[in-house]
């Protein structure tokens, strides 16, 4: 991407650095769009870390550290009950996501060869302007047992449209020489698709299956209209409970006769322990977004 | 960076793999079937998914013409034709919602819209590459952390009992809480979605920057045009393409206003200021067990959204827009 900042050091002297005083007023703005930012969450981690002191006192930031917190969560009760929920609903949806996807992605990637496929892909594209909405949708889950179910949370979004569209058009751009040669070598579609194009396409593989991941770890509304059963909660579902709704986190306390961490720093250690996996991935999500993988698909 | 987008995905199907046989009788369209067998089955379970779980609920909508309870079910429940669509007209309830929505829409048009567009031009103009990537890097981030986190992090810096509201209280002033203030909550809602959301807006106007070609700055610049006026003759124009697009979008869901981020505020704040039709379909239904007179808000929500983004786009394409299909 060419920005003017990279003209500008490829030798573009028609581009004069603009005057002191704008950029300061530009410095001073983007300081405070990164502390907007960033404070709300540095100040969450901090005082998840808060000595049980200072988080009664409410410090705009913390001095004394302390991990009873994190202690008395992992202590056992619903917030790990519901981290190992989201951890199953993440890895097994996003693999069965990436697998439903990309089987879709390549049938769909020759529209003129195939009858019909045509169809299937506007049929698909459709879906992406209208929704039948949230009662629909309960009747439909309800009626396929699914009420209460884990898999409630996986199933009903299994392919993106959009994220097919994704994969499609990386597939489409795959030389077409190579899928060709193994064609003619006599190897079956499956065989092409699973030993040359899924290879071929680890990037994009990279990117749909990340946002999946992020899109099932942050699995809430669905949860809570499809699963009544606290036990099978995932984490975001906990978070609103225990930190919006304001219930007491049960079983979140220190061994022996300690007595419990306060009620902010158990609130603000679920936050962190919510946020974290998606802190994690970041980095790995950054590298792709600005790679038009995603913007070249929007009109797609 | 390597752009491997299919950068017109249109033409990339027309010069699809596969020999194209000059000037051969054309295969009948059972050969061709035939002798695509295998495609079929990439395609049919993904095709029977989206019927499933895409098409097959629009037929639940049905329970808009009834008096529909789980329990009958749609077989035995009783047809009440347009009853329910004239309870909602009548309804105050949903009325409040309807505004609620509209308001919190027109305010996001307002704000959230042009914020990402700004915030791309103030950082395309930055002199060092490390800043802006740093800065990119801080304001994507909000993006990919889910509603309930935003609320809760908000929550904990700007409810009762929270940072601001420490520091306000060591100043003498107690009592601060942002969270549950009906009267501001609306523009709380849009800063929440300025917030969470602008940074990741911005990829979309750096793709549309990245095209514009660079002898018109040249030119533009020989011709003596100050830094200003190149981003306003050269930069903007270029943007705006893009920018009827997203409007387009935006207008066709007009009537969708952040269902989980309202849904999670709203018993902080109260349905008066939060009930949104969304939340209003929710609440009436799954939990009221209204379930015919919610789903007929739900269906006249929808159809009306699909009439708005139809013609939006149409309207767009008639002042030389592009549209999105």
């Amino acid at each position: 991407m060419a920005s003017l900042a990279q003209q500008r050091r490829a030798g573009a002297p028609w581009l004069s650095p603009p005057s002191p005083g704008i950029r300061a007023v530009k410095a001073v703005v983007i300081a405070l769009i990164v502390i907007t930012m960033l404070y709300p969450l540095v100040y969450v981690i901090a005082m998840s870390f808060a000595a049980p002191s200072q988080a009664r006192a409410g410090v705009v930031f913390p001095t004394e550290f302390s991990l009873d917190a994190y202690r008395a969560i992992f202590n056992g009760g619903t917030v790990t009950q519901g981290l190992q929920n989201s951890l199953f609903i993440t890895v097994v949806g996003t693999v069965l996501s990436l697998a439903a996807t990309s089987m879709l992605a390549w049938g769909l990637a020759r529209t003129r060869q195939v009858p019909g496929a045509k169809a299937v892909l506007i049929m698909v594209l459709a879906t992406m302007f209208f929704s039948a909405g949230i009662i629909p949708n309960f009747m439909l889950i309800k009626y396929l047992g699914l009420l209460d179910s884990t898999w409630s949370l996986i199933i009903p979004g299994l392919i993106s449209a959009f994220n097919m569209i994704v994969i499609r058009n990386f597939f489409q751009g795959l030389p077409e020489e190579l899928i060709e040669a193994a064609r003619i070598d006599g190897a079956g579609e499956w065989r092409i698709f699973l030993q040359i194009v899924l290879p071929l396409s680890k990037p994009v593989l990279a990117v749909t299956g990340l946002f999946y991941a992020v899109g099932y770890w942050n699995t809430y509304f669905n949860a809570l209209l499809y699963l009544n059963d606290a036990e099978k909660w995932p984490i975001q579902v906990v978070l609103q409970q225990y930190v919006l709704a304001g219930v007491q986190i049960p079983g979140a306390t220190l061994p022996g006769d300690a007595p419990p961490p306060p009620g902010v720093t158990l609130q603000m250690a679920v936050i962190v322990l919510a946020t974290v996996p998606i802190l994690v991935v970041y980095p790995f999500l950054q590298r792709y977004f600005t790679s038009g993988v995603l913007t070249g698909a929007i009109k797609g | 960076m390597s752009v491997q987008t299919a950068a017109d995905p249109g033409t990339r199907s027309e010069r699809a793999p596969g020999p194209t046989p000059p000037k051969q009788r054309k295969p009948s369209l059972r050969q061709r079937i035939w002798r695509e067998r295998w495609a079929y089955t990439f395609i049919v379970p993904g095709a029977l998914f989206f019927l499933v779980f895409a098409y097959v609920p629009m037929l639940g909508n049905v329970v808009a013409f009834q008096e529909y309870t789980p329990f009958r079910g749609i077989e035995g429940s009783p047809w009440v034709g347009f009853a329910n669509f004239a309870a909602i007209t009548a309804d105050p309830e949903v009325l409040m919602a309807l505004r609620n929505t509209l308001v919190i829409a027109v305010l996001q048009l307002v704000f959230a819209f042009p914020a990402p567009i700004a915030l791309a031009l103030l950082l395309n103009s930055l002199l060092s590459e490390r800043v802006k990537r740093m800065v990119q890097t801080v304001v994507y981030l909000p993006y990919f952390l889910s509603w309930v986190i935003v609320i809760s992090v908000w929550q904990q810096v700007l409810g009762g009992g929270g940072m601001v509201a420490n520091l306000l209280a060591d100043f003498g002033m107690p009592g601060f809480d942002a969270m549950t203030n009906a009267d501001s909550f609306k523009l709380l809602v849009v800063a929440q979605v300025i917030w969470k959301d602008c940074g990741w807006g911005t990829i979309i106007f750096f793709a549309a920057i990245a095209s514009i070609p660079n002898d018109r700055y040249e030119a533009a610049a020989i011709d003596g045009a100050s830094g200003w006026q190149r981003t306003w003759h050269i930069t903007l124009p270029a943007l705006v393409p893009v920018a009827t697009l997203l409007l387009i979008l935006n207008i066709g869901s007009i009537l969708t206003v952040g269902f989980e981020q309202l849904l999670l505020q709203q018993p902080m704040v109260g349905a008066e200021a939060a009930e949104v039709l969304d939340t209003f379909v929710y609440f009436r239904g799954v939990l009221g067990g209204q379930w015919g007179i919610a789903t007929a808000a739900g269906l006249l929500k929808g159809v009306i959204g699909t009439i708005l983004v139809l013609s939006a786009n149409k309207i767009a394409k008639r002042l030389g827009g592009e549209g999105i299909y």
